[in-house]
C-alpha cells in the first residue's frame, strides 16, 4: 500500500508498504530517517518516541497506515537548521549521552516536557521521562540535562 | 533538586597540563555527541545498502533435544526468499567460542538450549524472512534438560559435553587451613540470572567482496577475536574478513560472544548480496549470554572484636549450554571471593557448570558481582554477631596497600577500602521529610501516603580485577600520525578499541592532545586495518589502549624533538611539545610543529602491554594473576512498604578510587550507570527460567530500572595514582556495579529485619509469601 504523510514539515510518500509495518519501520527503512530507534519495538523503552500530530508516541506501536495524512516530527526535525536545539545542546553539555541509543527518544520526550512545563522539578522530570529506558547513564545526567535545557529555554 | 547533590573529585591530577584544551583530566566533550542527539549517528541497525537482503534465524524452541530431521524445501520455495542455510552450509569450522570452541554456528543433531540457532534465511523483506522460518520443518526428539547447576557439578547428570559438566573448578587455598575462630557465621545465598539489556539490538550488515571475503559492519566488543572466529567458520583467511565497527548501542559484556556475525556473513556470501540482520528484543534475549546465576555457601570466622580469621566458600555458577567466558568468570569469583578484606585463611571452591539453561558469560563485573552479594551479606551477619556497626566492621577489615589478597598477590598500589567506607558513611543522609508522594514506594501508582513505610541504611564494598588476568597476553595496538593540515599540526589516532558509549574515543583524543600538545586530533573508526586493541571489557580500555596511544604518541614526540634538536642545536631531551610548538623547558619556542614538519608526516604504530601476570596454581589458586585491583563502596538508603513489599531506593551514594580521572564527566557517568545496573540486580532484574525455558524475554516482563527507580546519587571520586598504570589511572566501569547490589539489599534487611538471601529481592520475599 501507499502511505502519504508529512515528516518534519515535508510531504513524503512511502510505496510498497506491507500493512503489518510500523511507522517506525517506514521512517527507518523507507524514508531514510533512522533517528528513531528500534530498541524494543513493543512500546516499553521509548527509544522510538516521535511526535504524531503534536503528541508523543512510540513509533513502533503506530501501524504505518495509521500515519496516513498525519504530521510526524522525528528527532531529525528537532534541530533548527545546523544549530542544535537547546535540549540537544544540553544533553551534550551535561554528559547525558553515552551509547546514545536512548538519546533520540529522550530528546523528543524532554522537548515535549519542556514545551508543557518550562521549569519541571526533579519529580516531574522523573515521571515525564519514566517511559524512556537508558541503560548507560543511571539517569543522573539526563535530569541535569533537562534542568540545563530549562534554564536555556527560560533565558 | 539534583542541585543539592554535589560530586567531588579529589586528587593530585597527574598529567594535566594547562596549555592545550582537551587533554587528559578534562571533561572533554565526546566527539559523537552531536550526531547522537540529532539522531544521525549510524548504529549497526541503521545501516542500509542498495540491493540488500534481510537475514533471520530459526532457533530451537526446546532446551534439550535431538534433531531428527530438517527440511528447508518449503521455505526455499517462498517467493522473496534467496537462501535457506543449515549446518551443512557452514563452510569452515562449525564451532566457535571465546575460550573453548564448543558452540556450533548452526546446530547439527542436537540443541542444548532454548534459542540455539538451527537454520538461516535471506529474504527481500524481514516479514518474508520471518514467514520462511515458519516453513522450515524441524523434527525434535525431546531430551530431559539438565537444569540444576549443583546436580550438574556434583550429581549424576548426562554429560552435555565431552569431559563432563564442570566447565572449570577453581580452588583457592591460602593460609593455615586448620585455623578455628571464636565467632562463626554462615549462610547460603543466590543470585538470579541478570541480562545486560543493552538497548541497541544485535545487528549488522555483511557485504560480500569480489575477493571471496566479506566486509562486515557490526556492533561488537573485540573486532579481532570476532574476526578469528568468523574466518574459521567461513573457512577463509582472517585477512579476507574485514570488520568495521558500526555504532554500538551499549554492550556490558553481551557482545563479547559472536551473535549474528557468522550467520550474516554466510548468507551474504551465499546470495552475493549485502545482507542486514537485526534481532528483535525477544530474539536478543536468546541471542546473547547473560550473567551467571550463582548458588553460594559462605562461612566466615572472626575474633570477638570482629577481625576476620578465615573465609570458606563454595560458589556454583550456572554457565548454561556453552562455555563462553565461564572459565574466567569462575576465576574471578574464586580469587575475589574473599572480598576487599584482609583474611589470613581462605578456602574457596568455585565451579562453573554446563547445563541446558541459557548460556551465561560476560556481564559487567563478572564473577565479582556474584561473590560480593555473598561476602557482603556475611559481613553484615558478622557485624551483628559481634555487635559492630556495618560500616565499622568493613573499616576494621578493609585491605590496605601492602596486604595480600586470597591468591597471595601483594597489593602494590592504593587499596583505600576503609577510606571509601568512611567517605560514604560520612556523607549527609537524605532527610526524612517527604517532598513529593511520587518519591514513596509505589511511586506514581499512589499506593501509600507513608503508612507501612520503613527506612533502612546499608553498606556494600567490592573488589574487581582490572584487565585480563592469569597470564593472558593482553595488549593493544595504536597507530598515531602527526601531520600538517591547513597550516596547523593535526593528529590522527587509529586503534581497534571499541567505543560502546563509555568514551574511549574521547579518551584517545585527550591523550594525543596531552602528549603532543596539539588540539586538532581525530580518531579513526575502529576496524581491523590496525592491530588488535583487545576487548572492551574488564574495565581495561583506558588502561591498555590508553597506554598504547600514550606510547605511540611518545614515540612520535621523540621524533619531533629529534628533528627540532637537529635544526636548533638544543638537546632533544630539553625540548617539549606545547601548544603546537616545540619549546625549551623554560617555555621559549624553538619552532612551530607545522613549520618543522612542512609536507612531512610522522607515523608510529605501537603494540603496548601491561605488566605480565601469572597463572593460578591448580591446587592452591595462588599466583600474581591480576594486573590491578579496583574498589568502590556504596551506602544505600531505602524505604520499604512492608504491607505491599514495594521498595524505593531513596539514596545510593558511592565512593570510588579511580587513580586518575582521565575524563571526570565520563567517570561519573560510569559510576552512575554501573550503580544503576547493580540496583536492577538488587530489586528487579532477572531472566526467569523454568525447565530451561525463558519466561520473560521482553522489556514488559524483564524490568530495567527507569528514572522513577533510580535515586539521585552523590559520588566521591578519589584519585590515588597507581604508579604502574598510564597516568596513574585505575579501571572505572565495573566496581560500582559490584557494591551497589549488596548495599541496597543490606538496607532492605535493616528496614525489614528479613534475612533476604537471594537477589533480586521480590515483593513476596518481603511479605514472606510462598
Amino acid at each position: 500500500m501507499r502511505v502519504n504523510l508529512t515528516v518534519n514539515g515535508e510531504q513524503r510518500i512511502a510505496d510498497d508498504v506491507w500493512p503489518g509495518e510500523s511507522l517506525l519501520y517506514v521512517l527507518r527503512e523507507r524514508l531514510g530517517l533512522p533517528g528513531a530507534k528500534n530498541a524494543c519495538e513493543q512500546g516499553e523503552c521509548g527509544s522510538c518516541t516521535v511526535y504524531l500530530d503534536g503528541l508523543t508516541v512510540c513509533a513502533c506501536l503506530v501501524a504505518a497506515g495509521q500515519a496516513e495524512g498525519r504530521a510526524v516530527v522525528t528527532v531529525e526535525g528537532v534541530a533548527q537548521g545546523d544549530s542544535l536545539h537547546s535540549v540537544q545542546e544540553a544533553f551534550v553539555a551535561a554528559g547525558a549521552v553515552q551509547c546514545g541509543f536512548c538519546t533520540p527518544g529522550l530528546v523528543v520526550a524532554a522537548h515535549d516536557l519542556l514545551s508543557r512545563d518550562p521549569d519541571p522539578s526533579d519529580a516531574d522530570i522523573r515521571e515525564a521521562l519514566a517511559g524512556n529506558l537508558c541503560r548507560c547513564t543511571g539517569y543522573q545526567k539526563i535530569i541535569e540535562a533537562v534542568h540545563l535545557a530549562a534554564r536555556g529555554v527560560q533565558t | 533538586m539534583t542541585g543539592d547533590v554535589t560530586d567531588t573529585i579529589t586528587g593530585s591530577r597527574p598529567g594535566t597540563r594547562g596549555d592545550v584544551r582537551g587533554g587528559v583530566g578534562e571533561s572533554a566533550r565526546r566527539p559523537d555527541g552531536t550526531l547522537k542527539v540529532k539522531g544521525e549517528f549510524a548504529y549497526s541497525s541503521d545501516l542500509w545498502m542498495d540491493g540488500m537482503l534481510w537475514g533471520a534465524t530459526l532457533r530451537s524452541p526446546h532446551a534439550h533435544a535431538r534433531i531428527t530431521y530438517l527440511e528447508i524445501a518449503k521455505a526455499l520455495a517462498l517467493p522473496g526468499v534467496f537462501a535457506v542455510l543449515t549446518h551443512e552450509d557452514v563452510p569452515g569450522l562449525n564451532a566457535f567460542g571465546l575460550e573453548r570452541q564448543d558452540q556450533p554456528v548452526l546446530a547439527v543433531d542436537r540443541v542444548r538450549y532454548q534459542g540455539e540457532p538451527v537454520a538461516l534465511v535471506a529474504a527481500d523483506h524481514p516479514e518474508t524472512a520471518r514467514r520462511a522460518l515458519d516453513l522450515v520443518e524441524v523434527g525434535y526428539d525431546l531430551l530431559p534438560p539438565v537444569t540444576d547447576s549443583r546436580a550438574a557439578v556434583f550429581g549424576v547428570t548426562e554429560a552435555l559435553h565431552p569431559g563432563g559438566n564442570v566447565v572449570r573448578h577453581v580452588r583457592v587455598r591460602h593460609g593455615d587451613q586448620d585455623v578455628v575462630a571464636d565467632v562463626v557465621v554462615s549462610g547460603d545465598y543466590e543470585v538470579g540470572m541478570q541480562d545486560q539489556a543493552f538497548l541497541g539490538p544485535e545487528s549488522g550488515l555483511a557485504v560480500p567482496a569480489p575477493d571471496g571475503g566479506v566486509d562486515l559492519y557490526v556492533a561488537t566488543q573485540w573486532l579481532h577475536v570476532d574476526r578469528a572466529q568468523i574466518a574459521a567458520a567461513l573457512g577463509i583467511e582472517p585477512e579476507l574478513v574485514r570488520i568495521t565497527l558500526a555504532g554500538v548501542g551499549g554492550a556490558f559484556g553481551a557482545r563479547e560472544d559472536l551473535s549474528m556475525q557468522v550467520h550474516a556473513s554466510m548468507l551474504a556470501l551465499r546470495t552475493g548480496r549485502p545482507l542486514k540482520m537485526v534481532y528483535s528484543r525477544e530474539e536478543s534475549f536468546f541471542g546473547h549470554v547473560h550473567r551467571h546465576p550463582a548458588r553460594m555457601h559462605y562461612e566466615h570466622g572472626a575474633t570477638r572484636d570482629g577481625r576476620l580469621v578465615y573465609v570458606k566458600a563454595q560458589i556454583i555458577l550456572d554457565g548454561g549450554a556453552y562455555a563462553s567466558s565461564s572459565p574466567a568468570v569462575a576465576a574471578n569469583a574464586a580469587t575475589l571471593g574473599a572480598g576487599p578484606y584482609k583474611v589470613p585463611t581462605v578456602a574457596i571452591d568455585c565451579y562453573a557448570a554446563y547445563t541446558n539453561n541459557p548460556p551465561c558469560g560476560a556481564m559487567r563485573g563478572f564473577g565479582a558481582v556474584q561473590a560480593a552479594f555473598g561476602y557482603e551479606s556475611q559481613m553484615d551477619r558478622l557485624a551483628e554477631a559481634v555487635g559492630l556497626d556495618p560500616a565499622e566492621i568493613r573499616i576494621r577489615n578493609g585491605l590496605v596497600e601492602g596486604d595480600q589478597v586470597a591468591t597471595g598477590q601483594v597489593l602494590d598500589s592504593a587499596a583505600p577500602v576503609a577510606e571509601l567506607v568512611r567517605r560514604v558513611r560520612d556523607m549527609p543522609l537524605p532527610d526524612g521529610v517527604l517532598a513529593d508522594l511520587r518519591e514513596l514506594p509505589g511511586g506514581v501508582a499512589n499506593t501509600t501516603h507513608g503508612e507501612g513505610v520503613v527506612r533502612g541504611i546499608g553498606y556494600g564494598v567490592g573488589i574487581k580485577n582490572i584487565c585480563f588476568s592469569e597470564g593472558f597476553d593482553d595488549y593493544s595496538t595504536a597507530r598515531v600520525v602527526l601531520e600538517v593540515v591547513g597550516g596547523e599540526p593535526a593528529v590522527v589516532v587509529h586503534t581497534a578499541a571499541v567505543e560502546v558509549g563509555q568514551g574511549v574515543v574521547t579518551l584517545q583524543s585527550q591523550i594525543a592532545c596531552t602528549e603532543l600538545g596539539v588540539e586538532m586530533v581525530s580518531v579513526k573508526t575502529a576496524d581491523t586495518q590496525v592491530g588488535s586493541a583487545g576487548s572492551t571489557s574488564a574495565s581495561r580500555q583506558s588502561y591498555v589502549t590508553g597506554g598504547a596511544v600514550q606510547a605511540a604518541c611518545r614515540e612520535v614526540a621523540g621524533q619531533v624533538r629529534a628533528l627540532a634538536a637537529a635544526r636548533s642545536g638544543h638537546e632533544a631531551s630539553e625540548l617539549e611539545l606545547v601548544a603546537g610548538a616545540v619549546v625549551t623547558r623554560d617555555g621559549v619556542e624553538v619552532v612551530g610543529i607545522a613549520e618543522l614538519l612542512g609536507e612531512e608526516s610522522i607515523e608510529r604504530t605501537v603494540e603496548w602491554r601491561h605488566r605480565p601476570t601469572t597463572g593460578l596454581d591448580p591446587d592452591t589458586g595462588q599466583g600474581t594473576a591480576h594486573v590491578q585491583f579496583a574498589f568502590a563502596a556504596h551506602r544505600a538508603v531505602v524505604d520499604v512498604d512492608v504491607e505491599l513489599g514495594l521498595v524505593k531506593v531513596v539514596a545510593l551514594d558511592c565512593a570510588q578510587d579511580v587513580g586518575f580521572a582521565m575524563n571526570p564527566d565520563a567517570v561519573l557517568g560510569q559510576i552512575h550507570g554501573g550503580s544503576a545496573q547493580g540496583l536492577g540486580l538488587a530489586v528487579m532484574e532477572e531472566i526467569q527460567v523454568r525447565d530451561g525455558l525463558v519466561r520473560n524475554p521482553s522489556f514488559t516482563d524483564y524490568l530495567v530500572p527507569t528514572l522513577l527507580d533510580m535515586p539521585p546519587m552523590r559520588v566521591d571520586v578519589l584519585e590515588l595514582a597507581d604508579p604502574h598504570a598510564p597516568y596513574g589511572l585505575r579501571g572505572v566501569g565495573e566496581p560500582p556495579t559490584i557494591s551497589s547490589t549488596p548495599a541496597i539489599v543490606a538496607a532492605i534487611r535493616q528496614a525489614t529485619g528479613r534475612a533476604l538471601s537471594r537477589v533480586p529481592v521480590r515483593p513476596e520475599h518481603l511479605l514472606a509469601l510462598p
